[in-house]
């Protein structure tokens, strides 16, 4: 039966992922601070912030990164 | 209560051909429970046990029951072999050698077989036995068609492409060039061609990842976890009321059609069908669970910009907000989705299975190409360039 302690996460499933030219991926319930001070609680298991500055979704990302030329992506 | 009949007038009076002005038509007065075929078949019983008659509106379920007890009726035949299979589900069962898919009048006979085929496996219908799934003659009548439905798909496709899965798939994905409905929903289609996309789109968006959902026994733990992790997600988080498919169903009431499940099929022409089956068929079929999740990364990443496209469209339209809504949650979600589609789901299966790589590059591919059939069916019947 359970000792009462959470299993050991496994190798290559983080909280925290950053996706190469996109997001940053948020597992589980996190509250964003945004630019402008404003606080934005995920609501969903997997959150993608945006970290090209352009998404028209913030904090969110919305694929705008994808546009943008690869020097551009973060 | 009185209330405009959405069912288009062509389909009412037994016309074949529509139109969009004919889509646009509607007919006035008192329930239309009392005129067109398909309201009355909702006071037939259902199963399940609630035989309480739905009315056009008054009946409906809440959202938080969901479109569950909505009307799956079987479609119109359009030619010898689906006209023979749709004589064949009242009359089980099929004698062996009854439904030959030569007998396919058209890419449109043979596509609506295979749908209603595939139904079986879904929710089924409601004038139709359930053992009809396991009928042996209608098995082996699915089983040709969907090999000649990937058969034909494989003639096309040009092979994976030299690219590294993990690296350089979104840049695949963007670099193919094909026609756009939901730039033209953008910026230049009516409120006629906007209801007429969402009638046909329904066909899948009533029944959203629910093919993707067959794979998930098929799969080892990495990519399982990763998978159930965006189905979770696209099914609302536990929450009936987010569940994505209950979305749209709420956009469509909202915007005056008919919410329930597979109420427009007689609409949708052989290329969204075969959209339909594509998915179907690879989910169904284990030898083709990498094809299943190539399609699904292809179709998240090709999602967020264009339902961003398809929001501004419907609010430059006025469309309801329920309908603007489906879409404003597709450009969040799907930037998530096209993550862990391909780097948890496809990048861990082809990790694992590497023989795999070349049908994981096989379903994304189907899933741009068919999309592109169907934009240029719509589009030429808009008379828009595409």
């Amino acid at each position: 039966m359970s000792s009462g302690s959470a299993p050991a996460r496994s190798a290559g499933r983080a909280d925290v992922v950053l996706c190469p030219g996109g997001p940053m991926l948020l597992r589980g319930e996190h509250v964003v601070l945004d630019d402008d001070g404003q606080e934005h609680r995920t609501t969903r298991p997997v959150s993608a912030v945006c970290r090209c500055h352009r998404s028209a979704s913030k904090p969110w990302c919305d694929g705008t990164h994808k546009l943008l030329p690869e020097k551009l992506r973060p | 209560m009185t209330r405009a009949c959405e069912r288009p007038v062509a389909l009412r009076e037994g016309r074949g051909v529509l139109t969009s002005a004919d889509l646009t038509r509607r007919v006035g007065g008192d329930c239309c429970c009392q005129r067109c075929p398909a309201a009355r078949r909702r006071t037939l019983p259902r199963r399940g046990g609630n035989r309480d008659p739905l009315t056009c509106r008054g009946g409906l379920p809440s959202p938080t029951d969901g479109y569950r007890f909505g009307v799956t009726a079987l479609p119109k035949p359009r030619g010898r072999l689906s006209e023979g299979l749709l004589a064949g589900l009242s009359d089980l069962p099929v004698a062996a050698g009854d439904l030959d898919p030569a007998s396919a009048e058209s890419a449109e006979d043979a596509a609506l077989a295979l749908w209603v085929l595939h139904e079986l496996s879904y929710r089924g219908f409601d004038d139709v036995d359930d053992g009809a799934e396991r009928d042996p003659e209608l098995h082996r009548l699915r089983c040709l068609l969907e090999d000649d439905l990937e058969q034909r798909l494989r003639e096309r496709w040009p092979g994976p492409p030299d690219a590294d899965l993990a690296t350089d798939f979104f840049d695949w994905v963007g670099g193919h060039d094909g026609p756009s409905l939901a730039r033209h929903v953008q910026t230049e289609a009516s409120e006629e061609q906007v209801l007429d996309l969402l009638r046909i789109r329904s066909v899948y968006h009533l029944k959203e990842a629910d093919p993707t959902s067959w794979v998930i026994p098929r799969l080892t733990a990495g990519p399982k976890a990763a998978l159930v992790e965006l189905l979770y997600d696209e099914y609302g988080a536990g929450d009936p009321g987010r569940l994505h498919h209950e979305l749209f169903a709420r956009g469509m009431e909202a915007s005056g059609l008919r919410p329930e499940y597979g109420a427009y099929v007689d609409e949708a022409p052989a290329e969204v069908l075969e959209q339909n089956n594509a998915l179907s068929a690879f989910g169904l079929q284990r030898r083709l669970r990498a094809a299943a999740l190539g399609h699904l990364a292809a179709f998240e990443a090709t999602s967020s910009l264009p339902s961003r496209r398809m929001a501004q469209g419907l609010g430059r339209l006025g469309f309801p907000s329920e309908m603007v809504a489906y879409y404003t949650e597709h450009v969040v979600a799907d930037a998530v989705h096209e993550q862990v589609a391909l780097r948890d789901v496809c990048v861990r299966l082809v990790a694992q299975e590497p023989a795999l790589e070349p049908d994981v590059w096989f379903g994304a591919w189907a899933c741009l190409d068919l999309e592109d059939h169907t934009a240029r069916r719509l589009l030429t019947a808009w008379g828009v360039p595409a």
